[in-house]
């Protein structure tokens, strides 16, 4: 890459300077911040109180930050199995020219243009308990109708299904894309020498999708971990806190209890384990870039 | 080879399980509280009864909702293509002490979302009473790392003579970067354009804990609050609500499909 002198030595600092002033201000010193604030003990009246790590003592010793950690975990484990998987039978059973499958592959897609709030609102209408579409589809087959949102065993996976239903449409374009560069030769190949479909997908297919697959889950991990609008619209961390995950945890103890620095404590975790999530996908973003150039994962 | 027909049904039949549930908003919106009281779950409205809408209209302003979340999406996707391609420039074609280190602070923050940040810029706004404005809706995302990425991306494969004779024509560095080089990364920018005033268009999370005020509230939020606000059964106005707010998003997927299905794929592979 050849790179041209800068006409006057400032000018590239002066062209920066706009992005590194935003930066600084709204994305390192609050990261800085919440580090600072998460000793303090503050309700955003009186002046804020060094507490040293009481804060996170408390969150533990409550029992709060376990629960909330696990309960994420346990839910972006669910979104990005079932995504991906999804997204992957989709693609392969969409991958095909045709006015009619152009057209089923942008009706799932548009579900992850359409806003969080907007899905949640509707399968909040489709799961009511009483006159819900779901719930009335059921009771006409003879079978029971259950409290999807409101039955604590129940309230994680609901919110889980659909978050998958908004994410699909993702993973099979991705899968889409994926499937463009798998040579056509080699499918012709397989199957010229006997080899079956399955055979053809399992031998073939899937190991040639192995860096797709690695950003969809990646990516898919990411984005369910900060999960927050549908637990907000659809059950606000209920019933009985078996929805409160982590980032809908943090906005309870700023908003509703006024304890900033547990939100802030409760930032630091949910920031390590991001970081942890997007170090072991840049991992393998890197781990695939040898062989061509790449964009980073977003 | 043409499809069969069982063949053709079962790929529309992939797509029901998305396409029933918008159907049954539509559907939802189009009644009434009696009907909705009788048979909550009828498939179909005794007719095309607009009272839901009306409801909606008169709960909130609209109109308004609907100017603050176009302006806000519209500012941030602006200002984003705005830094991004001096930004970018530099990082890409400029030799300078630092290169390194700014674009790595540049990616660094891909690691910080909204949920990251949110409490001590909330703290940070409220000491200067700049909560509950346009500017705090807007200035904190001025900058998308994914966006400056792309766009850097881009600019690798401008050849940098196109820019030293530029430079010979008299052209000073802004005139380059903000003439001569926009049409040739027009791809990249409607991408990254595209997917920032998407996001920020239905961003929940932000304004709600960024604003209290109406006069600044965004209609994510608006809609979200016609549930909250009511008692008792009154889907059909928060379905209504719901239709305005998903269709802005539709239309806008409806005109730009390609674009935005090629951004979704070339995201992950860099194309």
């Amino acid at each position: 890459m050849k790179l041209l002198s800068p006409r006057r030595p400032t000018d590239p600092y002066l062209l920066l300077l706009p992005t590194l002033l935003i930066l600084g201000c709204f994305f390192f010193y609050p990261l800085l911040a919440a580090g600072k604030l998460s000793l303090y003990s503050w309700d955003l009246l009186t002046p804020p109180r060094f507490v040293g790590l009481d804060n996170y003592r408390a969150l533990w010793s409550e029992g709060l930050l376990l629960h909330s950690l696990e309960l994420t975990l346990v839910f972006s484990l669910g979104v990005v199995t079932a995504s991906t998987i999804l997204g992957l039978a989709l693609a392969l059973l969409l991958n095909r020219p045709g006015r009619l499958a152009a057209f089923a592959r942008a009706s799932i897609f548009s579900a992850y243009i359409v806003s969080w709030v907007s899905v949640a609102l509707l399968w909040l209408w489709i799961l009511d308990a009483d006159g819900g579409a779901l719930n009335a589809a059921l009771q006409r087959l003879g079978l029971p109708g259950w409290r999807w949102l409101s039955d604590p065993r129940l309230a994680l996976p609901s919110l889980a299904a659909v978050t998958v239903w908004k994410l699909a449409g993702y993973a099979m374009i991705l899968y889409l894309a994926g499937l463009q560069d798998v040579p056509a030769h080699l499918l012709e190949a397989a199957a010229l020498d006997g080899a079956g479909r399955w055979q053809r997908f399992r031998h073939v297919t899937w190991p040639l999708l192995r860096p797709t697959t690695a950003f969809v889950t990646s990516t898919g991990a990411i984005a369910s971990f900060q999960v927050f609008d549908v637990v907000r619209v659809m059950t606000q961390g209920g019933p009985m806190d078996h929805t409160n995950v982590l980032v809908y945890a943090i906005y309870e103890q700023i908003f509703l209890n006024l304890r900033v620095g547990r939100a802030s404590a409760l930032v630091v975790v949910f920031f390590l384990v991001l970081l942890g999530l997007t170090l072991w996908q840049l991992r393998l973003w890197l781990r695939r870039e040898g062989a061509e150039g790449q964009s980073p994962p977003a | 080879m043409p499809l069969r027909w069982p063949r053709r049904l079962g790929l529309v039949g992939l797509a029901l399980p998305w396409l029933l549930p918008y159907a049954w908003m539509v559907s939802t919106s189009f009644k009434t509280l009696p009907e909705l009281v009788a048979a909550p779950s009828a498939p179909l409205p005794s007719g095309l009864n607009l009272d839901a809408y009306a409801a909606v209209f008169e709960a909130m302003p609209v109109g308004a909702y609907l100017l603050n979340t176009t302006l806000m999406a519209l500012a941030i996707g602006l200002l984003q293509l705005a830094l991004a391609l001096p930004a970018g420039y530099a990082l890409s074609k400029l030799s300078f002490r630092g290169r390194g280190l700014a674009f790595g602070l540049v990616v660094a923050t891909l690691l910080i979302p909204a949920q990251v940040r949110f409490v001590p810029v909330f703290t940070l706004l409220a000491e200067v009473r700049l909560t509950n404005t346009m500017t705090a809706l807007v200035l904190p995302f001025a900058v998308s790392a994914l966006g400056t990425f792309l766009i850097r991306q881009a600019l690798l494969s401008v050849p940098p003579q196109l820019i030293e004779a530029a430079r010979l024509d008299g052209a000073g560095e802004l005139t380059i970067i903000y003439r001569l080089l926009p049409p040739l990364l027009r791809p990249s920018l409607v991408a990254a354009f595209l997917f920032s005033f998407v996001y920020h268009w239905n961003d929940y999370f932000w304004p709600l804990v960024m604003t209290t005020d109406d006069s600044v509230r965004t209609l994510p939020l608006g809609v979200a609050l016609l549930r909250e606000q009511g008692t008792g059964v009154r889907w059909h106005i928060v379905m209504a609500g719901n239709v305005l707010l998903s269709l802005p998003a539709l239309l806008l997927f409806a005109l730009t499909q390609r674009q935005l299905i090629h951004a979704a794929a070339g995201k992950a592979a860099g194309r």
